[in-house]
Formats: C-alpha cells, structure tokens, sequence
C-alpha cells in the first residue's frame, strides 16, 4: 500500500484527474480510437459548465463508447442495449435536478436505439445526447451499421456498402431536436464548448461526433488512423446554422460541421407539470 | 515565430511559455500529440512504457506556448501542459 502511495506521488495529477476513475486508466479504447478525445472533451464541458459535479448523471448503452459511464468519476449508468435514452429519461423525470448526458455511439442511440432517440426529441426530454460515430459496429468486430457510408467496406459488406447512411443531425431535427450540432474529435475545442453549451441548454440537445475506427473501420478501407484524421481537416469546413438536408457524410463532396438547430421550445416536463401538476 | 505577415502588435504580445508533462505509462503511441503539435514540440522517444509503446518525448521544450491542444486531443489523459512563469 505504502509503494502504491509512493508511485501516485511520483507521477503528476492530469487536469481531469478528478473527474475520471484514474485506477481504471489506461482504458480499453484502441490505439488510435477518438472515443477518448470525446469523452474527455465531454470532461472538459462538464468541468467548464460551472454546473455542480455532483449533480450530472452520464449514461451509456452497449459498444465501445459505452464503456465511458464506467470512467468518469460522477454518477453513471451503463444500460442495456439500446436503452440509454429511455433510462436516462426515467433518471430525468424523478430527480429533475440532475443533468443527464447520455454517451453512447451511433450503433447504439440509431440502430437498436432508433426508436428511443426519436421519441425522446419528440417529448423534448430535458437531456444532452453525445453520439460518437465511429461509422460501424467497432465492438462487435466491424459489421456494416446505419451510419456505414455508401459503398464503405466492412465485414458483412466485403465488397462495399449498398445501403445509404442516416443523416444523424436531419433525424435529430426532423424530429424535435432544440440544439443540434456535428464536429469531428478533431476540433475538439469547438467540441467541447458545443457540449458545454448543449450542457446548459434546456431540452434535447444532440452533438454527432465523427470519431475514427482505426482498427474495425479504417482497415478494411484502407485508411489508417492520421489518414483519417487529416481527413477530418482537409475535407470538412464549418457552416454553422447549414440546412439540416445538406449534411450527408460523404468525404469526397465534404462534411459540413458546426451548429444548425439552437432554438427554444418547452420540456416534457414544463408541459407535463403545466397541465397535470398545477398547484393553488 | 514565423508569420507570413508579421503582426502590427506582436512586440506588444507576451507569448506564454508551457512545459509538457507527459504520463508515459497511459500512452497508447497513437501519435496525435506529435502530428498535431502547432510548434513541433513533441516526437516518438525510442524507449518504450511498461505496455510496450513508444510514448511521446519534448524534443523542443522552449517551443512550448501552452495551448493544451495536446491535452484535449489526447485519447488516454496522458499528458498536459502547465505556464512556467
């Protein structure tokens, strides 16, 4: 016990240090995985919000990005499959103090989630949604997702995709969304005053990262993890306010990023309170 | 500092001076420190850390402007910079 103290003496406190469980570092993302750098800009906005720490609460559902409720040192809760949002949105509505994110990835919030995410946008459910969209199912070993590009090869399309992706920021409009915005791990400082921004709007807020997947992803389409990541400087520009339809993924035309919803509307649970909750 | 225009004001700028501390047992030897570096501060050393990566060395420390670019791109909150006064 003695050596232990001794070591964590020697080696010097990160900034996040506190807000992340250090005896579970280093984590099991890959070498070359953004999930990092999205959870720890997710960190930063926290940290920046000015919000109390013990009043945040972060919930995740299944796949690599989901393992981040296990990290960080608040409140958290690593749901089933599928699931974050609607556990998020029971943890929202009995204590209405908490600020619930939810981080989890595309495969998780779009494909077996789809149905909660838009649900929740519908009923504007006080939450703050960060998907990490890594293009694939990376846990399971590189299957096509929905958010698979058109063409991209994986390991149940080896000879490329013949399905269209979602465009994640029109559905998350299309469906209710009061903020919502996309950036790469790349600009993570934008990224992270998004999501301190997102953290203290009221309402369904949604921030779509592009995140690399060098090991499921970038192999298969011969693109390794830098190459993706000069990608993601070379071939996006931001539009903040873009039409929501414009915002296909697809490299070879461009990425839009930036912010495109901000708007203002009343919560779930303002209507709720409203109409069945009024007090003398 | 090279511009390709010299600012009006910049004998009036303090540029701040950063020292890097690098966690060597959390890298991953991702490299994006060292690519994204504005001021080429950083490369690969030639050891490695108990799990068997080459993490980062400061190869210019003078070059140092404490951005936290570093910081905020590291997957592994591996390292980070402070100001040295």
């Amino acid at each position: 016990m003695a050596k232990k103290n001794k070591k964590a003496e020697l080696q010097p406190a990160h900034p996040l240090d506190d807000l992340i469980r250090t005896d579970r570092i280093p984590h099991i993302w890959c070498q070359g995985c953004g999930i990092g750098t999205v959870f720890s800009a997710c960190l930063i906005g926290m940290k920046h919000s000015g919000l109390e720490l013990n009043k945040f609460a972060m919930v995740s559902g299944i796949g690599c990005s989901g393992r981040a409720a296990g990290y960080v040192n608040v409140d958290s809760f690593h749901t089933t499959h599928g699931r974050a949002i609607p556990f998020a949105t029971g943890l929202k509505l009995a204590n209405t103090d908490l600020n619930v994110i939810v981080f989890s990835g595309d495969g998780d919030l779009f494909a077996i989630g789809g149905n909660h995410f838009i649900h929740a946008a519908r009923r504007n459910m006080d939450l703050t949604v960060i998907c990490v969209n890594n293009l694939t199912y990376g846990m399971t070993g590189g299957q096509v997702a929905a958010t698979t590009p058109h063409m991209a090869r994986s390991t149940t399309t080896p000879s490329g995709n013949p399905e269209n992706p979602f465009n994640l920021p029109l559905l998350a409009f299309a469906s209710g969304a009061t903020y919502v915005a996309r950036w790469t791990m790349l600009h993570a400082r934008d990224l992270a005053e998004s999501i301190q921004v997102a953290l203290l709007k009221k309402g369904f807020s949604f921030i779509e990262v592009l995140s690399p997947c060098p090991i499921n992803y970038g192999r298969r389409n011969k693109e390794k993890a830098l190459d993706t990541l000069n990608m993601y400087q070379e071939k996006t520009i931001i539009k903040n306010g873009a039409d929501p339809s414009e915002l296909d993924i697809d490299f070879d035309k461009g990425v839009i990023l930036g912010k495109f919803i901000d708007v203002d509307k009343p919560t779930h649970i303002e209507n709720y309170d409203k109409i069945y909750r009024t007090r003398e | 500092m090279e511009f390709w225009r010299v600012p009006f004001d910049a004998d009036e700028i303090d540029v701040t001076q950063g020292e890097v501390h690098i966690l060597e047992d959390r890298c991953k030897g991702c490299g994006y420190c060292i690519e994204y570096c504005p001021r080429q501060v950083l490369e690969f050393s030639s050891k490695f850390n108990q799990k068997g990566y080459h993490p980062p060395a400061v190869r210019k420390p003078d070059n140092c402007v404490n951005c936290h670019y570093c910081e905020i791109i590291c997957p592994e909150f591996a390292i980070y910079s402070v100001e040295t006064t």
